[in-house]
């Protein structure tokens, strides 16, 4: 038997509050990487001009520690959790949550969480969505990602019919990026769950967007293909930068995929602004 | 790629008939922000048939919500909200007076109407880039509904903010445009 590891609230905390101070501030290089390569070959002038902008506000961000976007977002984290950690001196999700409600503050966030119906601001920015999941191991990885509104809000979570198969499912993921248009801030990152049950597809959605901007799914050797295939057709719709008319729609497509039910073929498109903010660490 | 235009607030009809869509746009003087919750307050308003808290002609509303300032600057990150969540409210506010609108996203044709009727303007800012953008702004202000914290009424003063002109007065749309121009088969 092994034996188990402690780790403390304190220490979780902490890593949360500077994983979200971080994401909120420091573009990843994934992302900065995915715009040079598509300015590169964009032809359109508002479009290199759009793009162009992406790569001078995240400089500024990153040497003022300002926030990227207005929309410091949703907290959104994935952890997971080493079946051999103790966790002592507190209670895990509030731990999590103290961290989030830390760094909203000391980082001058906007805080953007409600109530649904009464639209009350919660104050904090909590609560933060929580996904575990327990694995083997002594550690803990924590994911964050702080999700803006506006693109959240041209995702789409689907039952399609299983006949629909794998043409159905790239038309699927095409309209939906087509139908959101200039909305979400494009150029967009589209995280794609197929299979599982319906909240299941939804999450591996999200999860799809926590990879590095533009590496491939190669866990199936059918998805890197569909991925690519995906993504040239949406960047020949036209939609542009911000809208603005041009080759960069979208800088990636990631899919996630697991089995699912032979009545289901579930499918959620997850859609992620070009401020496709995520930063991890292993306690 | 064009020239940018250099233009000052308040917005009159001759100022807005000479903007085409695709226009890019330097904008100082004022603003407005608002966004959801002030928006349904002005509506709940002008149903009831009472004063507004604020005079629009002329006006621009900008689509934004910012960060918190920090200590020593004007204002946080700040940036584009999407702008169809205003769709129902935005026409009957154009025809108060209010000139320009400011924020992303495509409009309801009841909108781009309203901007064609009076004359008015839609002005794309650029989304996700709220630290470059809070650059060009020099003040700014709570009008009204500061219970609403980042989604209060603020005045801004801008100089120079860029903008490009996705609905103009003649009935032009960016978006529409860029995607004819640009879809290939």
């Amino acid at each position: 038997m092994s034996s188990l590891r402690e780790v403390s609230c304190d220490t979780i905390t902490e890593t949360v509050r500077r994983l979200f101070l971080e994401a909120n501030t420091d573009l990843g290089a994934d992302v900065l990487s995915a715009i040079e390569k598509f300015l590169a070959r964009e032809e359109s002038d508002l479009g290199r001009y759009a793009l162009d902008k992406i790569v001078e506000n995240a400089t500024i961000a990153r040497e003022q520690s300002a926030p990227l976007c207005q929309d410091t977002g949703l907290a959104v984290l994935f952890v997971e959790l080493g079946q051999d950690v103790h966790i002592v001196g507190g209670n895990f999700n509030e731990a999590v949550q103290e961290g989030v409600r830390r760094a909203y503050e000391e980082g001058f966030f906007r805080k953007s969480i409600c109530d649904p119906l009464t639209r009350h601001n919660t104050g904090d920015n909590t609560p933060a969505v929580i996904h575990a999941e327990i694995v083997a191991g002594h550690n803990i990885k924590i994911m964050a990602m702080p999700k803006g509104g506006g693109s959240e809000n041209m995702s789409s979570c689907m039952m399609l019919l299983p006949a629909a198969g794998l043409e159905g499912l790239k038309r699927h993921v095409v309209e939906t990026v087509v139908q959101a248009g200039s909305k979400p801030c494009p150029p967009v990152i589209v995280g794609v769950g197929v299979g599982g049950s319906m909240e299941e597809s939804a999450i591996l959605a999200k999860k799809a967007l926590l990879r590095p901007v533009g590496q491939h799914n190669t866990k199936d050797d059918r998805l890197p293909t569909v991925e690519s295939e995906i993504l040239e057709e949406i960047n020949r719709c036209g939609i542009g930068p911000q809208g603005y008319g041009g080759r960069t729609t979208a800088l990636a497509v990631h899919i996630e995929m697991m089995p699912c039910h032979i009545a289901s073929l579930p499918v959620t498109v997850n859609i992620q602004c070009h401020v496709a903010r995520h930063k991890e660490a292993v306690i | 790629m064009k020239e940018a235009i250099e233009i000052h607030t308040p917005l009159t009809d001759k100022v807005c008939e000479e903007l085409n869509a695709g226009d890019l746009v330097l904008l100082s003087g004022d603003v407005l922000t608002g966004r959801d919750v002030a928006h349904k307050r002005l509506f709940d308003v002008i149903m009831h048939g009472e004063k507004l808290p604020i005079d629009l002609t002329g006006k621009i509303m900008f689509y934004a919500a910012p960060t918190p300032s920090k200590p020593g600057h004007p204002i946080g990150s700040i940036g584009p909200t999407t702008s169809s969540r205003m769709d129902q409210y935005a026409p009957k506010l154009i025809e108060l007076g209010l000139k320009g609108m400011i924020g992303k996203g495509q409009r309801s044709s009841e909108v781009k109407e309203a901007i064609q009727r009076y004359t008015a303007i839609y002005f794309g800012a650029m989304g996700g880039v709220a630290a470059l953008l809070s650059r060009y702004i020099t003040k700014a202000e709570v009008m009204a509904y500061g219970d609403l914290g980042p989604e209060s009424m603020m005045r801004l003063e801008v100089v120079n903010f860029p903008l490009v002109v996705v609905n103009d007065s003649r009935g032009r749309d960016l978006y529409e445009d860029a995607l004819e121009k640009y879809r290939r088969e």
